[in-house]
């Protein structure tokens, strides 16, 4: 019976509170992905990009408050920051279409279109971000790193196995709940939220009906850019801020929003997690589990693991293949592609 | 033959005296260095533009096609390492049979059983129970290859047959792992195509990086042999010695002092044998850039061309007129990929060294679209001269900016932080014009700086 508990505090501790972080993280990103391509139309490449920019000034006013000496105790400074950071995205989205997306929108260009000019978006962004802040990896998480340690969680239960909660994880869950009630609310109850549904779903009918199509699109920047700089600073507070890792983060991303069901959001939401926990499972090895779940002369001699843990892009991208295939409208039916 | 029009004449006329330019600035080292990179690069963007420009197939796969390259030309010339094929030699075979095994046991599956429910489980379960028998001989035969000599060896080796050689093999690297892809991915929308094939040219850089017993991994592979003599050996040869000798007649004569002369002469043979080899691979990867440009170009002519044209425009009317479109795009997938794999075996062949972690999509996959895109879509000159143009920016954007900077900053201290700092961020400075000179092309000039012609016969 012991064994038993033994084995699900493992996989608690290394597969599913990991598995619920990182993928609240993805959905995030996710989310903003899949809010582009609603109403915009297009495959938002910048997307990671974006997400990284608002890590980064939110890096620099922690900085900056560090050095006043104004901190939350035991939480991050990094939350004090956020909301700059935040303000700093949305300027960052709404020049970039001002500049950049909205001549093509007028111009009707076809999707393809867009995407290039996202990636010159991204290349634009990618140099700004290392002109300013380097290319280093950079730990910004300060406060109180733990809120239960293996050792404390040994000591209080009496068992064997440590079960360790990092702050930085329960914030990224904590934040993520917040941040997804409050657009599905925004979504589902307020007027702006049923014009932006209405574009999304006919854009013809929206606009007969007297939606004005700029304020939906400025509307639906300033939730993607939200939405970027909270996944993107989360991420690095979570891990370490590095900006060449979020233009590799930018695959997983898709393939959360593509699993789910591009366009709809609840779908970017459960790909997500779906990616992240897919991610984590298949490239864990499971040896410590099932030493304690099998009987000695059972225990496995190898480490039980599917894929090594080097392959961890490949798998969301696996997936991401086999859902086009099977069920190209992903898990819950998206556009059809 | 094909006939340039004046503006054309204008854009060759460009690439050339840039590199003259180059040559006489910063030396003739550092212009035929570029120019090689400038001609590989062209290679890619033809490969690319291929399938983009005649058939609208969108290909961001090129990372991943280059890395197939860059692999044949590793398999191919690097010497055979008999030791590991016998440690590991048989377990590799009977894993690569239960593969095969494996995947006629799921065709038939698939031909056999109608009900797709069914279908999905007993694959899922013969997929699953499959992998872990393979696995079994598969790990330990990796295993031990990867434990023989690994500070030098460590993996297969290849065929030990002349680096050239490989040239052919990396296309047909490339087009093979284009064919799966195809087979999978082209029935997409053109932006979800986009997406796969970025992420699986991820997939197949990170097999590349992780399989040890096959590419060496990231421990790399070095000391690939050469298609052209190496400089050490022109040094002493005497025909060459003769050669700048004569070449540098009038200036030697005038040294009386013979030491001083024989010193003279030695520093001008050491940067004349640098010069010929990097003239020698220039001479050697132009004549693959012309073979691919007259056939690209015959292609674009001939009717399978216009049938490719009329599939881009309008893919409808092409299948109302009974043109097999999903074929064709195949076909046309697999040819600009297999381009791609000769221009990566090319870059390995020119580097003499295979460094899986080296392939970065913001360099070998984004970076070749901007070439694309600027050079012009449809246009083969466009290509090439996009190639040219966008990799001498993107090598002197540095020395570029860094001499802007200087200026702009010059009523500053030499120690001035944001002075300094802006001279240690330079080299991301290329980023920022990359990104500038897509989105001003995509806005001024959306076909490219030299369009594709139209053609009405």
């Amino acid at each position: 019976m012991i064994d038993f508990l033994h084995s699900i505090i493992v996989l608690l501790n290394f597969i599913i509170i990991p598995g619920i972080s990182y993928g609240s993280q993805l959905a995030l990103g996710a989310l903003g992905v899949t809010f582009v391509y609603a109403i915009l139309r297009f495959a938002n490449f910048a997307h990671g990009e974006i997400m990284s920019f608002g890590a980064m000034i939110t890096i620099l006013f922690t900085w900056f408050f560090q050095s006043q000496n104004i901190g939350l105790g035991i939480l991050p400074t990094a939350l004090l920051a956020l909301p700059v950071g935040i303000i700093a995205t949305i300027i960052l989205c709404i020049i970039s279409d001002k500049f950049v997306f909205q001549y093509y929108r007028y111009q009707k260009s076809v999707p393809v279109v867009l995407a290039m000019v996202s990636i010159g978006v991204m290349f634009v962004i990618n140099a700004i971000i290392r002109i300013v802040i380097g290319t280093e990896t950079i730990k910004f998480s300060d406060g109180q790193k733990f809120i239960m340690k293996a050792k404390q969680f040994k000591v209080m239960t009496g068992l064997n196995e440590g079960l360790a909660l990092k702050s930085s994880q329960v914030i990224t869950i904590l934040i993520t709940i917040l941040l997804l009630t409050f657009t599905f609310w925004f979504l589902q109850k307020t007027k702006t939220g049923k014009s932006m549904r209405a574009f999304s779903d006919n854009e013809d009918l929206a606009l007969l009906s007297g939606i004005n199509p700029d304020r939906v699109v400025s509307t639906t920047w300033i939730i993607v850019g939200v939405l970027a700089c909270v996944a993107g600073t989360l991420y690095g507070l979570d891990k370490s801020y590095k900006p060449i890792i979020y233009l590799n983060l930018v695959l997983p991303i898709f393939a959360s929003a593509i699993v789910g069901g591009i366009g709809s959001p609840f779908g970017a939401v459960v790909g997500g997690y779906v990616i992240a926990f897919s991610e984590i499972m298949v490239t864990y090895a499971y040896k410590k589990f099932f030493v304690y779940l099998l009987p000695s002369s059972l225990e496995p001699s190898g480490l039980v693991q599917l894929l090594s843990t080097d392959y961890k892009f490949a798998v969301s991208f696996s997936i991401l293949v086999i859902v086009l295939l099977i069920r190209p409208s992903g898990i819950f039916k998206g556009r059809v592609l | 033959m094909m006939k340039f029009e004046r503006y054309e004449w204008v854009a060759i006329t460009i690439m050339i005296s840039l590199f003259i330019f180059v040559g006489f600035i910063q030396g003739w080292s550092v212009s035929l260095v570029i120019l090689n990179m400038c001609i590989i690069s062209a290679i890619m963007t033809m490969g690319v533009n291929i399938s983009w420009g005649y058939a609208g197939v969108i290909n961001f796969g090129v990372m991943g096609f280059l890395a197939m390259g860059g692999l044949a030309a590793v398999l191919v010339s690097y010497p055979p390492i008999t030791e590991s094929w016998q440690v590991g030699g048989r377990g590799l075979g009977i894993s690569f049979a239960l593969l095969v095994v494996l995947v006629i046991a799921v065709m038939y599956i698939n031909k056999t059983i109608i009900q797709k429910r069914n279908r999905y489980i007993l694959n899922s379960l013969i997929i699953f129970f499959g992998i872990l028998i393979i696995r079994h001989f598969y790990l330990n035969a990796t295993h031990n290859i990867e434990d023989v000599n690994p500070a030098i060896a460590g993996f297969l080796g290849g065929l030990g047959l002349p680096i050239i050689f490989s040239w052919i093999v990396g296309g047909f690297f490339a087009a093979g792992v284009a064919f799966v892809i195809g087979k999978v991915a082209l029935g997409l929308r053109s932006d979800y195509l986009a997406i796969v094939t970025l992420g699986i040219s991820e997939i197949v850089v990170s097999v590349l990086k992780h399989e040890e017993w096959l590419s060496r991994g990231v421990k790399n592979v070095i000391g690939l042999k050469r298609p052209v003599p190496y400089e050490i050996n022109l040094q002493n040869t005497d025909w060459f010695i003769e050669l700048v000798t004569y070449l540098n007649a009038s200036k030697l004569n005038n040294i009386i002092d013979v030491s001083e002369r024989q010193q003279v002469l030695n520093n001008l043979i050491i940067d004349a044998s640098g010069i010929f080899v990097k003239l020698s691979y220039a001479i050697l990867f132009l004549i693959v850039m012309f073979i691919i440009f007259y056939f690209a170009n015959k292609a674009q002519l001939s009717p399978w061309g216009r049938m490719m044209r009329a599939i881009r425009d309008n893919e409808t009317a092409a299948n109302a007129m009974g043109k097999d479109v999903v074929k064709q795009h195949l076909i046309i997938f697999v040819i600009g990929a297999a381009i791609v794999g000769v221009a990566g075996a090319m870059l390995v062949t020119l580097d003499g060294l295979f460094t899986p972690s080296g392939y970065r999509p913001l360099r070998f996959t984004f970076i070749i679209w901007i070439m694309v895109i600027v050079g012009g879509s449809g246009n083969n000159l466009g290509a090439i001269f996009g190639g040219f143009v966008i990799w001498f920016s993107w090598i002197e954007a540095a020395p570029l900016t860094t001499f802007i900077i200087n200026q702009l900053t010059i009523g500053l201290e030499p120690d001035n932080a944001l002075k300094l700092h802006l001279l240690d961020s330079v080299p991301y400075f290329r980023y920022l014009l990359m990104g500038l000179i897509l989105l001003l092309i995509l806005r001024y000039r959306p076909k490219g700086i030299i369009p594709e012609k139209v053609r009405h016969s």
